[in-house]
């Protein structure tokens, strides 16, 4: 199974390498029974994808651009109203914030998953006893439904009986009121997401390490370089496509983290933990009177944002697969 | 860096040590949720916390025998659900894409990868949209099918990669013999592609098991609602009791725990597979 590591950085389209070197690149025109075989077998998938992908997206647009009331939203009589939605959202006063949350909760999340999923990565990279197992156990905070994992920070972080607070009291530093004062609520929920990302990236850039020829390494020691220098002259620059791989996978991913911030702040207090995909929600789910098309809008900017990245990425690995 | 000089055993037992340390950091939060799931009620709110459950105590795992078992069998259901209609409509994809090369199977792919990058929000919201107007909210069917959304494109991917490996000789063989392509992918290709239908399965099961954004948005409120929504709820009405929160989230954590030990390797190849999810 460890191949599947490189193969989706390929296409899939050419692979029959060992099997028929007689079929060489001529092999375009083939038995349309064939065809007809493939499609029946893609048929299920597609229609799924029509139906359950392009369709509620498509739903998705046509609430942002109608102005949706719980009434019309039953009936479905809603007046087209264009770009309305849109406006509304942009001249909202939780729009800068939202942003801005957004942006900082990505950026600052990214860094910090790479930088210690990259360290964690190298050092797993040895040869020690138990080395193998523990990576393995590294995996847990992945592996976690989000609302455990939410629901223990939100204890671990609580402001009078969570355990940080002690140990912070232990070396002489004051409560923090870490998810209910707006300074530090976005903090909080940066940390638990940091801890959950640090797994896929530690993995996925381990197995990036194992395709570096151990010679190099060899070689460098040969020549005197230190393990600081090997870093910084091998490792490091070796790693590029794998890192920018796993950093735009990682931007992707994280710019919809939805279910930390929500379990443990709803965003707040007074939306200062609110990033776009939780304003969102708030919109379409979090009110009394749900605000759907705005929400649409909100939520539709936000795919905007994620397929741009989610466009370069597949860009980044279609050409380190030709390569 | 990678401790050529030092591949000796009796030299290395530092470096056990840190990973050791290293772990332990990792994984205290979970050690948490343990420790506080035995904790007694009048001792939750103790300052300092106790680090030991010393005056352990069942009650917290009483209240989700009691309260919770529901909310665990619609979830259940709904992951092995899941998992039936991921492989059923993924194994047959992945042996087109990989064996028969459709014309228009690049873009398909494509497509395929696309999806996975459209966050689960905005599809809650398009479902809520279309369930409503077809009454499938709340229904147990109803949130398969939005499950699924989470892991069928990754299970394409992972078909395909897969039943790429497979030697074309056999599929060839078994054509001579004169076995339509149903026959081959029902008899040859499935059979061997034993190891993806684990992953894929796992996976499955492990993302609709975990699901939150759907079951907060189609199921909330309803009479079938899994066990991250009866843990929501327990968070939102006592927040008294943090051992029972805790007891559910520990036993909620369990289908991770079994899927780390019995198959970790599966989990290392989907996570690498480098079209996983955070």
């Amino acid at each position: 199974m460890s191949h599947t590591t490189q193969v989706p950085h390929r296409r899939p389209v050419p692979d029959h390498s060992g099997a028929a070197p007689t079929a060489p690149p001529r092999a375009r025109r083939r038995p349309s029974s064939q065809q007809w075989a493939a499609w029946a077998f893609l048929t299920p998938v597609t229609l799924y994808l029509v139906l359950f992908y392009a369709y509620p997206l498509y739903r998705n647009l046509d609430l942002s651009l109608r102005n949706y009331t719980v009434r019309s939203f039953v009936q479905g009589d809603a007046p087209f109203t264009g770009l309305a939605n849109y406006r509304t959202v942009l001249d909202d006063p939780t729009f800068a914030p939202a942003l801005l949350h957004t942006v900082v909760f990505t950026a600052v999340c990214l860094a910090f998953q790479y930088a210690i999923g990259l360290a964690l990565a190298v050092f797993f990279n040895q040869h020690f006893r138990l080395s193998a197992t523990l990576r393995a156990l590294f995996l847990v905070p992945w592996l976690l439904p989000l609302i455990v994992s939410a629901s223990t920070w939100s204890w671990m972080l609580n402001s009078d009986s969570g355990i940080v607070n002690t140990a912070l009291h232990a070396v002489g530093i004051g409560p923090v009121n870490w998810l209910t004062s707006p300074s530090w609520s976005l903090t909080s929920v940066i940390i638990a997401n940091i801890w959950i990302g640090v797994p896929f990236n530690l993995v996925v850039l381990h197995s990036g390490l194992q395709s570096i020829p151990a010679g190099l390494y060899e070689a460098a020691a040969l020549d005197g370089a230190g393990a600081w220098r090997r870093f910084w002259s091998i490792t490091f620059p070796l790693l590029r496509p794998v890192s920018a791989i796993t950093l735009l996978l990682g931007l992707v991913y994280t710019l919809k983290v939805f279910d930390i911030i929500w379990i443990m702040t709803k965003g707040g207090p007074a939306d200062s933990s609110t990033t776009f995909a939780t304003w969102s929600y708030q919109l379409g789910f979090g009110n009394l009177l749900p605000a759907f098309g705005p929400g649409a809008a909100v939520g539709n900017l936000l795919v905007v944002a994620a397929l741009v990245f989610g466009l370069i990425y597949m860009r980044v690995q279609r050409k380190q697969g030709l390569s | 860096m990678t401790g050529i000089a030092m591949n000796r055993r009796g030299r290395t037992w530092w470096k056990t040590a840190i990973g050791l340390l290293l772990t332990g950091i990792m994984l205290f939060p979970v050690y948490w949720m343990l420790n506080v799931s035995f904790t007694r009620e009048q001792d939750m709110r103790k300052s300092p916390p106790g680090l030991f459950p010393v005056h352990g105590t069942l009650e917290g795992y009483r209240a989700v025998l009691d309260q919770q078992l529901p909310y665990l069998g619609t979830s259940l259901v709904i992951g092995l659900g899941t998992v039936v209609l991921t492989v059923a409509l993924a194994a047959p994809a992945g042996y087109a894409l990989a064996k028969l090369r459709p014309r228009g199977g690049g873009a398909l792919s494509f497509v395929l990868l696309a999806a996975q990058m459209i966050p689960g929000i905005i599809m809650a919201m398009g479902f809520y949209a279309i369930y409503l107007s077809l009454g499938l909210l709340q229904s147990v069917p109803g949130l398969i099918i939005a499950d699924s959304t989470l892991a069928v494109p990754f299970a394409v991917l992972i078909f395909t990669a897969f039943m790429s490996g497979i030697p074309g000789e056999l599929i060839q063989a078994a054509k001579t013999d004169g076995a339509g392509p149903l026959r081959t992918f029902w008899s040859i290709v499935l059979p061997m592609s034993r190891n993806a239908v684990v992953t894929v399965s796992l996976f499955a099961f492990l993302w609709s098991w975990s699901d939150f954004v759907f079951a907060s948005t189609l199921a909330g409120g309803g009479a079938h609602e899994p066990i991250t929504l009866g843990i929501y709820h327990y968070i939102g009405n006592n927040n008294q009791e943090w051992n029972a929160i805790m007891a559910t989230a520990v036993v909620a954590s369990l289908p991770a725990a079994v899927i780390l030990v019995l198959a970790q390797r599966y989990v290392a190849a989907g996570v690498t597979a480098g079209a996983v999810k955070d």
